[in-house]
């Protein structure tokens, strides 16, 4: 194992760490705070609650966000919920065992340490979000709502309908343009990151493109936040926003900062399927929506009826069948590999039999139809008044999706099954961080989905939500102390120094790269040909071979890209296209990474599935001894990597083969 | 699925930044699919302009699942065209026919200017929600979450006025470019509750203010705004904005 990497989980009982890490972390005092200053870059639910949190301590802020404004963040697109271990429905939930679900469900691959602390501050999230005025959903009485999601058998997910994320990050968002007006934070919009300045090894700035002038700008920092979330998009097609993207993470992965399990990516079960070679991007459905629909694919190949015209014997629930225990609600990766498995077999609905069926039709009716009749005292009801009555219900819990989906589909998920299929949607990979969410570069962290840390190999629903804010609320800002602790002598350093130049001419040099080129291909081409070779080889089933190919396949197109790129108009001036292209850029290094990774894992777990690991029925198989232990990767220029290991150990979780039956 | 492709002409504003000159300039789409989306179809543009060697249009956009409030297309004279309680994301080129020349405009206010082609400024909203759309509480301060027991229904017409997505579909519907059905939408979610009680004379007082300071013209009662609303806020909570203000005014000290 290497002796790089020091996780820094404190000593004593797992329940004990994080009070005790919090009543000894050195403290900076408010005179001192004033003259330190964070850079904050991305502003979504991480970014967003740090900045606000660390102004309001009385740090000075820098922050930063490529879109217009700093609410557009892809938190606002989070729909379900967020999880928090309060065990208002008295169902037997607890801080341990919201810990314990999210090892199980990240199937043994993350620290115990980093997760009953998410644990623990999960409850805290609830109370600082509905003090800020943002409106979950409620009882009659007045208390607070509760569902339920994958992975659990507990109901521990806050919601606010099918828009939670948006609630969140707004109320995030305005807590942080709250310190915008004290003047405690200076906010940077339409700013975009292009690279990390270390001086004598520590960060202390960044470089930032200006993307209306297309000016480059040198800030300053005594610590430096990355909150720019994960890099689904290498795939292309993907539930992530349109912008959404690696280059902050990469840029500090090529300065020093190791990159960790970075083929750890989720593919989510219920999205959109693809309807033509135009499609820009996937539409996810809430996970929430496995509470009352039932999947199924019809038992019979290449069945060609309406699915209302399949009766219920020649429908195959499939995951209740494999996973009686949790049934629709295994966690995302097992679902995802389901439906993979069975349209791969021939049992695939929808046009391009790429699709199983997502049916509200049984719980719309049998279950708040008739709960709803009784309420009214309607005997005996006729199915009229049960759908009728049950519609109501469901339209209430999750209309907006349901009008999302028949928006893009022209059909009424009311009246007939939804047709999902999975789809790429988080990045359980990230920037290796520490206890302290420390890159492996002094005063660089990274937060959120940015970083590695705390879903293992596949994450459970309703969790991103609470790891983002449970960074930027609750942890960052004692954690941050430790190192600020020892800056208090370091005066601000003037970006006119050597190491702010040479980043800046660096970043110039790539940007006149890509304006020089003038090729013949879009940026987008290349980004869908990445996208295609990363989903087939290095997607929802990987193996050896194709692994080995897909690295010589993306080298090639890298090679291609710096050959036959266009990229159109000039830097000074706002210019979509030369954003994209730094962006991709980096993707088409990513992508080789993530297959590094994924044919260093020769096992399968969480997400990763390689084909070649796999027990008799095809769930994913295990090597818990040689492969328990977070890949972090360090770059060594060129394609070159190097591999360092930081071994998990558990000590107060028994390790099992994963099982939802 | 499956259907027959279109023939699109689109007439789009092009204007190189915001203190050059615009113009409208026509281009001919001939394969455009009814299953795509309105910026799938820019993207298709795009492809086609760069491939010309050609300048794309530049427009904002970023979830494309209607919630971000980033696109912000004026088409056809509407803002994210032609349907109700959509945004231009989701807008999908089945709602239009084969042959069909469409017009599309950036938001047009003073107080959103044009940076470029079809992408405007909205940093206003940012300053106005900067004045006073928060609850101040600092981060550890928050009581049990269930101490603070909320009436669904309170609850419920709170989370509808959050629901704005901060797009200015509002601003640039209305012939005076009001703010108003913004401003209020924050507003109403924080006086509702009972969290933003402490703050509420002051806060729609200071939000006010910055909304008049941006420049946003005065409300007309016309309603368009809430009509072309992707999210269909309601134009009571104008009204409720009214009475708090009259109200903050009234018993402000």
């Amino acid at each position: 194992m290497s002796n790089k990497l020091d996780s820094k989980i404190p000593a004593g009982p797992l329940a004990e760490k994080w009070t005790q890490y919090r009543s000894t972390v050195p403290l900076v005092n408010p005179a001192n705070k004033r003259n330190l200053e964070v850079i904050v870059v991305g502003t979504g639910l991480a970014g967003a609650s740090a900045a606000a949190t660390l102004a309001e301590l009385g740090y000075k802020v820098k922050a930063f966000c490529f879109q217009d404004s700093p609410r557009r963040a892809h938190s606002i697109a989070a729909q379900g919920g967020i999880n928090a271990a309060k065990n208002y429905q008295n169902d037997g939930d607890s801080v341990y065992r919201l810990f314990y679900d999210t090892i199980k469900g990240g199937d043994y691959r993350a620290r115990e340490g980093n997760v009953y602390r998410l644990a623990e501050v999960s409850v805290n999230i609830i109370d600082q979000c509905v003090a800020q005025g943002v409106p979950f959903a409620r009882e009659y009485g007045g208390t607070l709502s509760n569902r339920s999601f994958g992975g659990t058998q507990v109901q521990r997910t806050f919601y606010a309908a099918g828009q939670t994320g948006q609630q969140l990050l707004l109320g995030a968002y305005s807590a942080l343009e709250r310190q915008v007006g004290l003047g405690n934070v200076k906010m940077y919009s339409r700013h975009e990151m292009l690279d990390v300045v270390t001086i004598e090894g520590k960060a202390r700035g960044i470089i930032a493109r200006n993307l209306v002038s297309g000016k480059l700008e040198r800030h300053f920092g005594h610590a430096v936040l990355l909150c720019t979330g994960g890099y689904g998009n290498v795939f292309y097609l993907s539930t992530n926003a349109m912008g959404s993207n690696v280059t902050a993470a990469w840029k500090a992965h090529k300065k020093g900062a190791f990159f960790g399990n970075p083929c750890f990516t989720q593919i989510h079960p219920t999205c959109i399927p693809v309807s033509g070679h135009y499609q820009s991007k996937l539409t996810l459905m809430s996970e929430s929506l496995r509470n009352d629909g039932r999947i199924w694919v019809p038992k019979q190949k290449d069945d060609k009826r309406h699915p209302n015209d399949i009766p219920e014997e020649e429908r195959d629930y499939y995951l209740e069948r494999r996973y009686p225990a949790f049934g629709n609600l295994v966690p995302r990766d097992i679902a995802s590999r389901a439906a993979k498995e069975r349209c791969d077999a021939g049992y695939g609905v929808g046009p391009s039999k790429m699709a199983v069926y997502l049916d509200f039709a049984y719980n719309l009716k049998n279950k708040y139809g008739r709960a709803e009749a009784s309420k009214h005292g309607i005997e005996n009801p006729d199915d009229a008044t049960l759908i009728r009555l049950g519609r109501e219900v469901v339209k209430e819990k999750y209309g907006n999706l349901f009008d999302m989906y028949k928006q893009i589909t022209n059909e009424d998920p009311y009246e007939v099954p939804m047709r999902i299929y999975p789809a790429v949607h988080y990045t359980m990979g990230g920037l290796w961080v520490d206890y302290e969410l420390m890159t492996t570069v002094p005063g660089l962290y990274a937060l959120g989905e940015a970083n590695f840390s705390d879903h293992g190999a596949n994450r459970l629903g309703a969790s991103a939500l609470m790891q983002g804010l449970a960074d930027g609320y609750f942890v960052i800002p004692y954690t941050v102390g430790s190192y600020l602790s020892k800056e208090i002598h370091t005066k601000p350093i003037d970006v006119n120094h050597e190491a702010f130049v040479e980043a800046e001419k660096a970043v110039q040099s790539r940007l006149d790269q890509f304006l020089n080129v003038k090729g013949t291909k879009t940026v987008e081409s290349y980004h869908r040909e990445l996208g295609l070779i990363m989903w087939n080889k290095c997607g929802m089933a990987r193996s050896e071979e194709g692994l080995k190919e897909a690295i010589q396949e993306i080298r090639a197109l890298r090679e291609d890209f710096y050959k036959n790129v266009r990229v159109p108009g000039n830097q000074y001036e706002f210019n979509p296209e030369l954003d994209k292209a730094g962006r991709v850029a980096d993707f088409l290094e990513l992508g080789e990474l993530m297959c590094l990774d994924a044919l260093d894992r020769n096992e399968s777990c969480g997400g990763h599935f390689r084909e070649e690991y796999q027990t008799e029925d095809g769930e994913a198989l295990r090597d818990d001894e040689a492969y328990r232990y977070v890949a972090a990767w360090e770059y060594k220029g060129g394609n070159d990597w190097g591999l360092h290991k930081e071994s998990l150990e558990y000590e107060n979780i028994k390790i099992a083969q994963r099982s939802y039956k | 699925m499956g259907s027959e492709a279109m023939k699109i002409t689109l007439k789009v504003w092009r204007q190189p930044n915001s203190k050059a000159e615009g113009k409208f300039e026509t281009y001919q789409l001939d394969h455009v699919s009814p299953d795509m989306s309105f910026l799938e179809m820019f993207d298709v543009l795009n492809e086609q302009l760069i491939a010309e060697g050609g300048e794309p249009v530049a427009f904002d956009h970023d979830c494309r699942e209607g919630i971000c409030g980033m696109c912000s297309m004026f088409i056809n004279g509407r803002p994210h065209g032609p349907k109700q309680a959509v945004t231009t994301c989701q807008l999908h080129m089945r709602s239009f026919k084969d042959g069909d020349t469409i017009v599309v405009e950036p938001w047009r206010a003073q107080s959103f200017p044009v940076i470029k082609d079809l992408t405007v400024d909205r940093s206003a909203f940012d300053r106005i929600i900067a004045a006073g759309g928060f609850v101040s509480v600092n981060t550890g301060n928050a009581v049990d979450a269930n101490s603070i027991l909320i009436p669904k229904d309170t609850a419920d017409d709170a989370f509808a006025a959050a629901t704005c997505i901060g797009c200015g579909a509002c601003v640039a519907a209305c012939k005076n470019s009001s703010a108003m059905l913004f401003v209020s939408a924050k507003v109403s979610q924080l006086a509702l509750l009972p969290q933003g009680q402490a703050e509420r004379e002051n806060r729609v007082i200071a939000m006010v203010d910055q909304m008049d300071k941006e420049g946003f013209g005065s409300c007309t009662n016309t309603g368009a705004c809430s009509a072309e609303c992707p999210k269909e806020i309601d134009l009571s909570n104008i009204a409720r904005m009214n009475r708090e203000y009259v109200r903050a005014k009234l018993v402000s000290k």
